[in-house]
This record gives C-alpha cells, structure tokens and sequence, in this order.
C-alpha cells in the first residue's frame, strides 16, 4: 500500500514538473517539483572562477514523455546490492525499449540511485552500474546508444525517507527521465 | 611559535550568531521564493571518555579587553580537554586561587583541590596590534613547569591560540601531538529529495568558526583536504552530472579538473598534493580508479576491471594507494602501486563487506566501514598483522577520516532520524558527537596539521 502511494506520488510530482517544463515555467513555481526544471544548476555561491558551464543553456531539462500504459512507469526496481531488472522492472524496460525504437530523436536520462546502506562513493557505482544495465536492455530492445545518457546518485536523492527495508527497496531504483531536446534529424 | 593569522576579510567565513542569516541572504538571490535555513554551529556530546581522567585545572586567564572580544582562552582549552574523554576539568568554583602566571602557583594546594595539572595564562595586546597568548603547564604536586609557551596572532586568531594551547597541553601529558588546532570540511544537507540543500563546510575541529565553502541544490560529495590545507577537492552534480572540482577555500576560487563521460568521484590527493586520484567511469560506465595530474591534466589509468573499482587513497609514501573493489564478489579493500599496470594485492578478508579505506598518517592502520552483526559500523586493521578491530557501535556508520595525529577518527552515523558526525579515539575508549541543530550532518575529512 505504502508503496504504491509513494510511487504515485514520484509519479504525479515528475509529471507536474514536466508541466512545469512545457510551459516554459521556470522563474515561479508554486510546488516543489524535482531536479528544478528550467534551472539545470547552481553555481557556486560566490565562486569566483570555472563555473560558467554550470549555468549553460539546459538540453537536459526534463520534459514529460509519454504516458501510455506501462510507458508512464519510469522506475525500475533492484535488489540490495543487484543491478538484475527482474519483475515488472522488465515490461517497463520493454515498453520504453520500444518507444524509443520507434521514437529516434527522443532522448533519455537514466538516473541510478540506491539505498542508503554501505559507503557513499561505493553506491555512486552501484547506481551507476544499475543504470547502465536498463541502458543495455533498451539497447537490446530497439533503442540506440545516442538516445540514452546515464547518471548515477547513489545514496544521495533517496525517494523514500525511511531508514529500513521498506524505504530502501523503493530507493534502490533507476528512473527513466525523458529529456525535452530532441536528437537533431539524421542528414 | 606564530599563530598563523587567520583573515577576516574571508568572503564566506560565517561567525557563529549569523551563519543562518547570511547563508539566507546567499540563497535567497540563487533561489529566490525558497529559503531553506542554513546550518549552524555544531553541538558537542562526550559520548564516552576514559575511565580515569587526568585530573586538571584551567585557571582564567588574565583577559586583554577589549582587544581579545571578550574570549574566553581558558574556557576554550577546557572544552577542548574534557572533549577529548581523557582529561576531567576542575571547577572554577572550587580553584583555590586564580594564579595567571607559574610562580603564582602554590603546589600543594592545587593537588588539595584534586588536580594532578595546572593552567595558567594571560593574553596581552602588543604594540603591532595583534595579541599574545602566554602559558605556563605546572605539574601541581612538584611545581615543576612542563611547558612554557607564547603564541602571537591577530586578535581573530585568538581562539586558534587557544586551541594550539590544548594541543601542547595534551601533548605534554599524553605524549601525543594534539590536533585541536586544525578543521574539519563536511557536508551539511537539509530536507528531503528533490527539495534537498547541500552545504560543504569547513569549521575549527570542534565544530566552531564554521565557513561556507559552496552550497547547491544538487549533491555534493566526497569532501577531500589538500596536505597543505588550503584546498578542497569534491564531488558536485550541479550539472546534473558528476564533476570533480577543486577549490581554495581562503579565496573561494575554484576549477572543475573533472567532467567526464560517467562517474567522476572518490578525489583523494596524493601526499606531493600534485595529482589526485579519482574514480571515472568513462562511457561504458565501469567505474576504475585513475590518477589525474592536476599540473599537465595528464591521466592515468590504475586498475581495468568490470567490477566497480572506487574509493582510492594514498599511502602516506606516494607509492602505493588502497581502494574499494567488488571484484570478488563483494566491496573489499585492495592495494595497489602508483604505475599503470600494477597488479592489485586484496587486503581484506574478514566478512562480506569492507569499503571506504582511509590510512593513518604513519600509515600503519587501515580504517574502514565493515558490515559487522548486520550493521555498518568503523573498524581499523592494522597493516602489519591484519587484526582487526570494530570501534563504532551504530547501524549506519560511514566516512571515516583520521585525524592528523592518528588518535582519533571521525565519522558519520545516524542518530534516530539525523546524520550526525562522531569521533572515536583508535584505542576506542573516547567519543564525541556533534550535532547540527536540524538537517544532517555528514562525510567529514579531518584537515591536516597547520603549520
């Protein structure tokens, strides 16, 4: 149960901020919506020197994607310490698979993420290597390579708060997030 | 014998009382419509000391008012020897006599009052406007001085003296180098995800005078001292993407050295502070370990694994580093010499989950996290005979970093819903913990020695 409410919620919130993103809204937002859309980054406060890129036009912002069916799931779920898509992890990696087959200009981001247990820099390779194993999937299922960039969080964007298996399970997870700039069209 | 001056013209250098309201005014003009309250000083608790203190008595010192701004030395040194667990302060309410210089001191009735040590100091203005801090260490059954010392500095690094007075005092009578005097970086973070708010701080290594380095809405990782203390390398995804960075932290001027395709975390500087190890994860997304010339940006490449190679550190020699490596199935620690094509030596072998080396400065002793009775916790191996030794008791302990006399560790654990930050002596008799007053506190790194 609670679990479902979670995972509702991420998804209700991921498609407010893509509304957010679609309509161009970026200077008032009146709910809190994830991974700032319309703001890639923060520089650093007063940071003096090299952070120019940091504030560099945005062809990573966050756009809505489609919504049918399975393909408006955008979380896989693993197990500790596992990068396996197993369960129903494995129809959402399919539906997505297949859209972006079918999709070739749209473009993704996989954002690895695990649970809170074991080291920091540990679970930035955990994620990552849960990442890149959607990416591989979709691969093998019709996406191509220039339509997927991959990131890892590890530990540090938990979606869930809790400190037991409950949250964890819901932490250890790669979210699908698809970009609103398109590849430009093959010559 | 100089203390070296600390500036106060430092742009993001946060006096206790307005951190919170200058951090504000800082985000408010990143982020406007969202302020989040920024971290404040930290709270100390002893969580455990030893069984048999060394008794000691820390007599005020003779103010110098009101160059000094009202500083209380004496306090300050007290605070610092109770907290390291191995010294129990006499009350000022029951000092027999408020004495400020050596010859003041009637032996007999110090060690009447049940003091083994006695204190005594006076802080003077000098003609070039900075301050002097004069003490004297008297052995309170004999008379005999055991330290007689002067530390001169600007009147804002008054309260440097004051812990530079703790590290001799703790020297003399324990026989090791106190690291009172030096600073801690950690990350502070505060609400949850996507409306987190990351800070990398630096403070005195009790949690005082602390020092906004850089704050983001995106994480910020992996804090990482240069050996000669003026910069700071770590992790930031404030492009949505990893980036290693390195920044001075007087000035606040800083460089990405590090934005590569994949993971870019884990720095550790290497002990000439020229190169710095890091973990890349390139395309592919395997994540090795590499070292990184910061002179010629020429890289490196260490280990070429599948498994995930991450967290190095160097040896204190340069030659060798130690890292994390699931390569046989679970997270252990392996060791490696600084030459491409070296072969890695596994180091640990003691149940299914050993990560995060760091070395002691004689490099002696591996610290590490160890899965031990189903929880994460701090332990240490000695290098030489491979014991180990479990010295944290939480469910959640992470980060390890030694300070620079190797007495003590600090790290981060979980305190109910909090990340608090706590430190263990490496003879596991003494603890601290420090707290902020709200959000989490976590990934200390001790800073080295100042000169």
């Amino acid at each position: 149960m609670a679990e479902n409410a979670s995972m509702r919620r991420v998804i209700i919130v991921l498609v407010a901020a893509a509304a957010l993103t679609l309509g161009g809204c970026a200077a008032k937002q009146p709910k809190p919506a994830p991974s700032a859309p319309g703001e890639t980054s923060e520089p650093a406060q007063g940071a003096g020197a090299g952070t120019a890129s940091a504030a560099a036009a945005n062809p990573d912002d966050e756009g809505m994607g489609p919504q049918a069916g399975l393909l408006a799931t955008r979380l896989v779920y693993f197990d500790f310490d596992s990068a396996e898509i197993k369960g129903a992890g494995t129809d959402v990696v399919a539906a997505h698979a297949k859209y972006l087959g079918a999709h070739p200009a749209t473009r993704v981001r996989l954002e690895g993420h695990t649970d809170e247990r074991g080291s920091r820099e540990y679970n930035i390779g955990l994620g990552e290597r849960r990442a890149q194993s959607v990416r591989r999937a979709l691969l093998l299922q019709g996406a191509t390579d220039t339509q997927i960039s991959t990131v890892s969080y590890g530990e540090e964007r938990p979606a869930a708060p809790g400190h037991d298996e409950a949250a964890w399970a819901k932490n250890r997870r790669v979210e699908i997030v698809y970009l609103t700039q398109p590849l430009p069209a093959k010559p | 014998m100089s203390v070296r001056p600390v500036p106060d013209s430092v742009p993001r250098r946060l006096p206790r009382g307005t951190a919170r309201a200058v951090a504000l005014l800082a985000l408010l003009a990143l982020a406007p419509g969202a302020p989040r309250p920024a971290s404040a000083a930290l709270e100390i608790e002893v969580t455990s000391g030893v069984r048999d203190p060394v008794p000691i008595a820390i007599v005020p010192f003779a103010p110098s008012a009101p160059a000094d701004g009202g500083l209380d030395v004496a306090a300050v040194v007290q605070h610092d020897l109770e907290g390291s667990g191995r010294f129990r302060a006499l009350a000022r309410a029951r000092m027999p006599a408020k004495p400020t210089r050596a010859d003041e001191i009637a032996a007999g009735s110090w060690k009447g009052a049940g003091s083994d040590y006695v204190v005594v100091g006076r802080v003077s203005a000098l003609g070039s406007g900075e301050l002097a801090v004069d003490f004297d260490l008297v052995n309170a059954l004999t008379g005999a001085r055991l330290a007689t010392q002067r530390f001169v500095g600007a009147p804002s690094a008054l309260r440097n003296a004051a812990h530079r007075v703790s590290d001799v005092v703790y020297q003399k009578i324990l026989g090791v180098r106190g690291a009172f005097a030096t600073r801690i970086a950690y990350v502070a973070v505060e609400g949850a995800a996507p409306e987190q708010h990351f800070q990398l701080i630096v403070a005195d290594a009790d949690g005082a005078n602390q020092h906004l380095v850089l704050e983001s809405r995106f994480p910020l990782m992996s804090p990482a001292w240069s050996p000669d203390g003026q910069y700071l390398a770590y992790v930031s995804f404030e492009t949505k993407h990893s980036g290693v960075y390195v920044q001075r932290v007087k000035s606040g001027e800083r460089r990405q050295v590090s934005a590569r395709a994949g993971v870019n975390g884990a720095p550790d500087w290497s002990p000439d502070g020229r190169k710095l190890a890091l973990t890349l994860g390139g395309g592919g997304g395997n994540p090795d370990i590499y070292i990184l010339d910061l002179t010629t940006q020429d890289l490196t490449r260490l280990t070429d694994d599948p498994a995930i190679d991450t967290e190095p550190v160097w040896a204190p020699d340069g030659r060798s580093l130690y890292f994390t490596s699931d390569r046989a199935g679970s997270p252990q620690v392996y060791q490696i010499n600084a030459q491409p094509g070296a072969h890695p030596k596994r180091i640990t072998f003691g149940g299914t989950y050993n990560a995060r080396p760091r070395v002691s400065p004689d490099g002696t002793q591996l610290a590490m996290v160890t899965l031990d009775n189903a929880a994460y916790r701090i332990a240490v191996q000695d290098l030489s005979s491979g014991a180990v030794r479990v010295l944290s008791h939480g469910r959640l302990d992470e980060s390890p970093s030694f300070a620079p006399n190797g007495a003590t560790l600090i790290y981060s654990e979980r305190d109910g819903e909090r990340g608090v930050l706590a430190t263990v002596s490496i003879d596991g008799l003494t603890g601290l913990r420090l707290k902020a007053p709200q959000g989490e506190v976590r990934e200390p790194a001790w800073g080295p020695f100042s000169p």
